[in-house]
């Protein structure tokens, strides 16, 4: 299915990506304008730092045109790319000598059990009462207040828009443990951001 | 009869954000969250964080990050045309 653009109609991923093969440079080059946003935004949230995100970024690109040969056409081209980008990812993490991230079990209780600790409400918008800037930041810090393996499902399945059953195949989990990882991330961060966004 | 009680309608907070949930569990869910204020707080403010790191206006691509991006890629294309 094709959408109509002030200049010309839009081309399927699939499309795109056979005219790569077929050495059209251009067309590699619209699919990586297409998601270079979004791979930057996911290299950033998980990893927490600019330099990082930008590692992820050209890494995750540059292994997308390597590979682009063996890449099979009836897959999703994004959900192939966003894999490549979380292995780089979580692979530069696990090269960090100190990784400073809290692990999410302080917030679980000693039955597995998420204990929501704030209860008061947020204040309306908080999105407008920030700067841009400012808003980065306190998102930043609670994601990297999660284990890495439990920040990558929260963006993959709720950012990224993954399903569960590809989010479970990408990082090697069952579907139930990618239920379970989302739940806790969910309320971790929501408990974090509490502190932050709560009225009063 | 409602029977959920907090307890439950935590530990189904998440199915609930994801629409995955039997129409009976739902109701009994959707009841609970209008009489207790603590669990809506935590239902609503957990689909405000969700939608908060959605906010495509957050973390743009600076420019020279781009830029750097397309010629590193460009010079990789063209060593393989080469």
């Amino acid at each position: 299915m094709t959408e109509s653009s002030p200049v010309g109609p839009r081309k399927d991923d699939s499309v795109l990506v056979t005219e790569a093969k077929a050495g059209n440079y251009a067309a590699f080059e619209e699919l990586v304008s297409r998601y270079e946003k979004k791979i930057y935004r996911l290299g950033l949230n998980l990893t927490g730092n600019p330099e990082d995100a930008e590692d992820v970024l050209q890494e995750a690109f540059l292994k997308a045109f390597a590979h682009l040969p063996e890449f099979r056409e009836d897959a999703r081209f994004y959900t192939w790319l966003v894999r490549i980008a979380i292995n780089e990812g979580l692979m530069k993490l696990r090269k960090r000598r100190s990784d400073k991230s809290v692990p999410i079990e302080d917030a679980v209780g000693e039955e597995g059990e998420i204990i929501p600790r704030e209860f008061t409400d947020w204040k309306p918008n908080p999105e407008q009462l920030y700067a841009q800037g400012e808003m980065e930041t306190i998102l930043q810090n609670a994601a990297q207040g999660l284990s890495p393996g439990f920040r990558a499902v929260f963006l993959l399945r709720d950012v990224e828009g993954l399903s569960t059953e590809e989010t479970a195949q990408l990082l090697n989990l069952t579907e139930g443990a990618v239920k379970a990882r989302l739940f806790r991330a969910r309320l971790q961060l929501r408990e974090g951001l509490s502190k932050v966004f709560k009225r009063g | 009869m409602n029977l959920l009680n907090c307890k439950d309608c935590l530990k189904e907070i998440s199915s609930y954000l994801d629409g995955e949930m039997e129409p009976d569990l739902k109701r009994h869910l959707e009841e609970h969250l209008s009489l207790c204020h603590h669990c809506q707080v935590v239902f609503d403010s957990a689909r405000k964080t969700i939608e908060l790191y959605c906010d495509g206006r957050l973390f743009p691509l600076p420019l020279e990050v781009r830029d750097r991006l397309h010629r590193a890629l460009r010079r990789r294309w063209e060593e393989k045309a080469s």
